[in-house]
């Protein structure tokens, strides 16, 4: 057994791990962020919110339904993403000739009056939501052990992102998505149904959100506050990638998670405040974001 | 019946009022240029027909339809394809994705190999960012994706502007083969030249109106009066 300046190598690979857990939901809410971010040009701070939602979907499906966590994977997301379509229809559309802070502005109301009710509803604190069995129990990889269900989490995040950036960088919708990104007046004079593409993107970005939440519903307790923790992080996270950038985004998203699981190790006291302090550092050094191409 | 009937088009940017009343008419099969100096509303007259400009009032009848009321998604659907003055190419699009990106709105439009031997340059080109081709390159690409899409009747805001003579001999030939395929075209044009080569009427434009016509078979006659227009 090796020794890292003092420090146990289970110490280091179990906060690693943890690290890249929260690396996962950062990268995808990130992600969701930046394509919505991309096209609508509001900075959606109802996300952390409809993250939340994703996970209590889970939670009601399990408690009302019977309906267990394989179909909610599929289910919430999809209903969140439905929430999601009605906001932009109902709601954005009309901001869309207005400065970005009215979007911003709704957006934020949108996650106070979500959060409110569900605090109402089912109280602040935590409810839990039982793993099932098939993500119970876990691997010994001899270095450290592996529970299945942040395995499952770091690989569903991993093809989710991965996906999502394949379809935007190389198909013909996500050529659609980029153009109508770059000169929308123009896409529309093509032919191409842009206003369509941005409900659709809304709705995508925020189930995106749903899907992170329903998959932190067994990790982390279920609970109306659990978006507004996770928010703050995550858009120094975009920050710090860059606004817009799909490819960014789930770099960072993943890198910070790491950087912070090390900091847990090197410097416990400093691990709260690293993500803010390299945000910081970063938008000195390069105000559109690592990833970011400034305008 | 013109296959374009512009009447009475006014537009307007936010509160300011740029068209005030354009009235002209494109024959099917014609190429008809608009000619006017710096401001006098030309790419604003393309920007309404194909429905860019949002506030805009009269009437626009393209095949004997009333398209003033339309979105820009219905008129491109509708057979018309635009082409604008700073060519609108994707820089986060390749060249081969800027080429098939708009949607083939009906039958009869170039394949892609058909667009290559028009412009050769683009098929070396297919997988750099847009953005990377040369000026004329981009046009050629700017006009070269519009024919994929079947419409036969274009809206090309000066595509010769700041080219090399090579490059502008090239876009005549291909207006003239678009024209002999039974295209129609609107062009917009400062280089009086090149207009006179490939137009069969030119309109004159000041101050937001269509304030002359000249069959291009009259252009030397005119030349006097075209050019006190025009200022050159
Ligand atoms: N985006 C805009 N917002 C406000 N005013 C505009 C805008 N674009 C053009 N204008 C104004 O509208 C008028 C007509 O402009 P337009 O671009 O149609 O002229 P043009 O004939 O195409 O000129 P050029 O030969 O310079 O291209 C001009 O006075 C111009 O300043
Ligand atoms: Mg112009």
């Amino acid at each position: 057994m090796f020794d890292l300046l003092g420090i146990p190598p289970q110490v280091l690979f179990s906060q690693l791990l943890l690290g890249l857990i929260n690396g996962a939901f950062y990268a995808m809410l990130s992600l969701g962020l930046a394509v919505i971010f991309g096209l609508l040009n509001i900075v959606n701070f109802a996300h952390g919110a409809l993250y939340m939602m994703g996970a209590f979907g889970a939670w009601m499906l399990l408690n009302y339904l019977g309906i267990g966590y394989w179909w909610a994977l599929l289910l919430s997301p999809l209903m969140v993403g439905l929430f999601g379509v009605l906001i932009e229809r109902l709601l954005l559309r009309w901001l869309y000739d207005l400065d970005h802070l009215y979007g911003m502005i709704l957006t934020f109301g949108l996650a106070l009056v979500i959060t409110g009710l569900f605090r109402n509803f089912y109280g602040a604190t935590g409810m839990p939501y039982t793993l099932p069995p098939l993500l119970t129990g876990g691997h010994n990889l001899g270095f450290m052990f592996l529970p299945n269900s942040r395995a499952f989490v770091i690989a569903s995040s991993l093809i989710v992102c991965l996906s999502t950036w394949f379809v935007i960088e190389r198909t013909r919708l996500g050529s659609y998505l980029r153009a109508a990104t770059e000169n929308p007046a123009l896409t529309e004079a093509f032919g191409i149904n842009v206003s369509l593409l941005v409900t659709m993107t809304y709705g995508f970005g925020v189930a995106l959100a749903g899907f992170a939440g329903v998959l932190a519903a067994p990790i982390y307790s279920v609970n109306p506050t659990m978006g507004s923790d996770l928010i703050i992080v995550v858009f120094a996270v975009v920050v710090i990638g860059g606004m817009g950038s799909i490819l960014g985004s789930i770099i960072t998203g993943f890198s910070l998670g790491i950087v912070e699981g090390l900091t847990k190790v090197f410097w416990p006291e400093a691990s709260a405040t690293v993500i803010f302090v390299i945000m910081a550092i970063v938008l000195m050094a390069k105000p559109a974001g690592l990833f970011g191409r400034s305008s | 019946m013109p296959l374009l009937a512009v009447k009475e088009l006014e537009a307007w940017y936010g509160e300011s009022h740029v068209l005030h009343g354009v009235t002209f008419d494109v024959p099917s099969g014609e190429v008809v240029t608009l000619l006017g100096r710096n401001g006098a509303g030309k790419s604003t007259t393309l920007k309404a027909i194909i429905g860019i400009m949002r506030r805009r009032k009269g009437s626009i009848r393209f095949s004997g339809k009333e398209t003033i009321g339309l979105s820009a998604r219905a008129i491109a659907r509708s057979g018309i394809a635009f082409c604008p003055e700073d060519r609108g190419i994707y820089s986060s699009l390749n060249v081969e994705e800027n080429l098939r990106l708009p949607p083939v709105v009906q039958d009869g439009g170039l394949s892609v190999d058909e667009i290559f031997d028009m412009f050769p340059n683009l098929r070396e080109r297919l997988k750099s960012p847009g953005t990377k081709l040369s000026g004329g390159e981009q046009q050629m690409l700017a006009i070269g994706r519009i024919l994929r899409t079947g419409a036969k009747f274009l809206l090309l805001d000066e595509p010769t502007e700041g080219l090399a003579p090579v490059i502008v001999q090239q876009i005549g030939r291909t207006i003239k083969e678009l024209k002999a395929r039974g295209f129609t075209i609107v062009l917009v044009e400062q280089n009086f030249h090149f207009a006179s080569t490939v137009a069969d009427r030119h309109y004159v434009m000041e101050h937001g109106r269509v304030v002359d016509m000249v069959p291009n078979a009259d252009l030397a006659a005119s030349a006097a009066k075209l050019s006190r227009y025009l200022g050159v």
